[in-house]
């Protein structure tokens, strides 16, 4: 028997492990990322002489087609169903000569928000991005499709500031699925996700992820203890445990966003007088500015012309 | 939308696993001695290199204490019926047989002394003097990871066996040039070369041949191992888990770009 030294080894691992792509109109360029049900891979389509992705699965299910497999043709479905400009078009669906199935999307270069955020600026510039993001995701709760693991790991920043909502793969269509069945990211997952009550997940779990994904855009702007108090209830609101007490979709949470950004009311904060007088003067501050320059010039000319 | 299917459906359905799959671990438990006894020429074939290479590294065994030690472990598992006992809730079988040649060895080395080793076992015939040139191949003087070196010597040991296979293939088919150029390409090449062209040049094929005779070696490699591994493993989450370490995946890492 032939030794394999590891470099030969390392070689052959590598070579198993990349799609085949004998009989499909894609060439292999580069493996772009790695989940936990499958990789990515850039390939070159030479019928349109352009670079798209490709995702495949890992493994053929030894059973017969698995749960994996089924969670990657529906990803490819959902895909399909939602057309909007923060969601990646799937172009094929189909199966490997090795036996994986595998879906071809739109190429996405860009950077993920988890990777992105520690270098982003401003706290109105993360807010702006969080706006953006909010877009598809209330265009998928209007055509019945609920996330269902919104993270910074699944949102895509491309090179002229577009903002994707990638990973669809445990989206759920209208209501049909069995109880009991978790699905999501700890620390993004709703309190009715994490328990498996299916029957109540809906848009305000979703509400809930983002909610969560507006703390961590936050946190990495300010500390807690400077970070704006009605930013800190919109969020928390967004977050509450209670799915009555969030906001009832994605756009009321969005526009109380761009409110607080506006200097608005902010519909989930109760202000003081004091905050209000406050932010007030700051909505005003420039025409408040003008007056009272202009009535101290009309003061000193009064003075000067006393003399 | 569109549906990408292979050409030829046949390749795919080459590839497809058998509905009922036959698990020499759990085989290795069968009540039918010819049954077990099929199984454990299966396990021996697939970890008596990872096992000799950890008692020559792990446990520090001259290369003659070695070979005694790998064919008394084996006799023992035969006789004793040890992998039966394997529970795939536990660990998984390879870390099983790990922990099953670790406590073998302490015992010996506990009753060394009282009895002669390997009295009367039967003995398999297994290539150590081969064994020992890979460890002069590739020694490891100092990998503190004991279970680290010994995946790494079973994901060997199982990819020599499929490569094995890959020839045998090759060979009942009339496909002699398909591994001849794996075994230049994927096997032998080094930062000189060659590269398509001159595999071209040699084998006297065109370029577009040369990736087709090697994607086609390659398919049936990654289609050999996994096939190996499916008998080597018990449960189909064993297996999942297996195979991904085999591959080279890992599925912690997420590198740049979209997340799969």
């Amino acid at each position: 028997m032939r030794f394999l030294p590891d470099v030969a080894l390392q070689r052959l691992q590598s070579a198993a492990d990349e799609p085949d792509l004998a009989g499909t109109p894609y060439e292999l360029i580069e493996r772009v990322g790695r989940g936990g049900m499958g990789a990515v891979y850039r390939v070159r389509d030479r019928r349109l002489d352009r670079d798209v992705a490709l995702k495949v699965l890992d493994l053929v299910d030894p059973d017969g087609p698995g749960d994996e497999e089924a969670r990657l043709r529906r990803e490819a479905r959902i895909l399909a169903g939602l057309e909007h400009p923060g969601i990646v078009p799937v172009h094929d669906v189909g199966v490997l000569a090795d036996g994986r199935a595998f879906y071809v999307m739109k190429l996405v270069q860009g950077e993920r928000l988890d990777q992105r955020a520690p270098r982003m600026g401003s706290l109105g510039e993360r807010l702006r991005l969080f706006v953006r993001l909010c877009e598809p995701v209330a265009f998928a709760h209007r055509q019945g499709v609920v996330h269902r693991d919104l993270k910074p790991e699944n949102v895509m920043i491309g090179p002229f500031g577009e903002v994707l909502v990638m990973d669809w793969g445990v989206a759920r269509v209208g209501r049909r699925e069995a109880a009991g069945v978790v699905v999501g990211t700890e620390g993004y997952m709703s309190p009715e996700q994490a328990r498996g009550e299916t029957d109540a997940v809906d848009e305000r779990s979703d509400v809930f992820a983002l909610g969560a994904v507006l703390r961590f855009l936050i946190d990495q702007a300010a500390s807690p203890g400077s970070q704006p108090a009605p930013l800190r209830s919109i969020a928390g609101r967004a977050c509450a445990v209670d799915p009555a007490a969030r906001y009832a979709s994605v756009p009321e949470l969005a526009a109380d966003v761009v409110g607080f950004l506006d200097r608005r009311t902010v519909l989930a904060h109760h202000e003081s007088l004091g905050e209000r007088l406050r932010r007030w003067f700051r909505r005003y501050e420039t025409a408040i500015v003008l007056v009272l320059v202009y009535l101290l010039l009309r003061l000193l000319l009064l003075l000067a012309m006393q003399r | 939308m569109s549906e990408t299917r292979p050409a030829n459906p046949a390749a795919h359905q080459g590839t497809s696993f058998p509905a009922t799959r036959w698990s020499v671990v759990r085989a290795a438990g069968d009540p039918d001695a010819a049954v077990r006894a099929r199984a454990m020429d299966k396990l021996i074939a697939a970890y008596w290199r990872p096992v000799y290479k950890h008692l020559r590294w792990k446990w520090r065994l001259s290369a003659p204490d070695a070979e005694d030690t790998t064919q008394d472990f084996f006799a023992r598992a035969l006789e004793r019926d040890t992998f039966a006992r394997y529970d795939p809730a536990q660990a998984r079988f390879r870390t099983f047989v790990r922990l099953c040649v670790d406590r073998f060895v302490a015992n010996q080395l506990q009753a060394a002394g009282r009895q002669k080793r390997g009295g009367g076992t039967p003995m398999l015939a297994l290539d150590f003097a081969g064994a020992e040139s890979e460890i002069a191949i590739q020694p490891v003087s100092a990998e503190p990871d004991a279970e680290a070196v010994f995946r790494r010597e079973w994901t060997r040991s199982l990819f020599m066996l499929a490569v094995d296979d890959l020839r045998g293939l090759c060979e009942e088919r009339g496909k002699r040039s398909h591994f001849a150029l794996f075994e230049r390409y994927d096997l032998e090449r080094t930062e000189d070369g060659p590269d398509y062209a001159q595999l071209a040049a040699e084998f006297d094929l065109p370029v577009t041949q040369i990736t087709n005779y090697l994607a086609w070696a390659r398919r049936e490699l990654r289609r050999l191992v996994l096939a190996r591994l499916l008998e080597l493993t018990a449960t189909t989450s064993e297996y999942r888990s297996e195979a991904r370490d085999l591959l080279g995946f890992d599925p912690g890492a997420s590198e740049s770009g979209e997340t799969a």
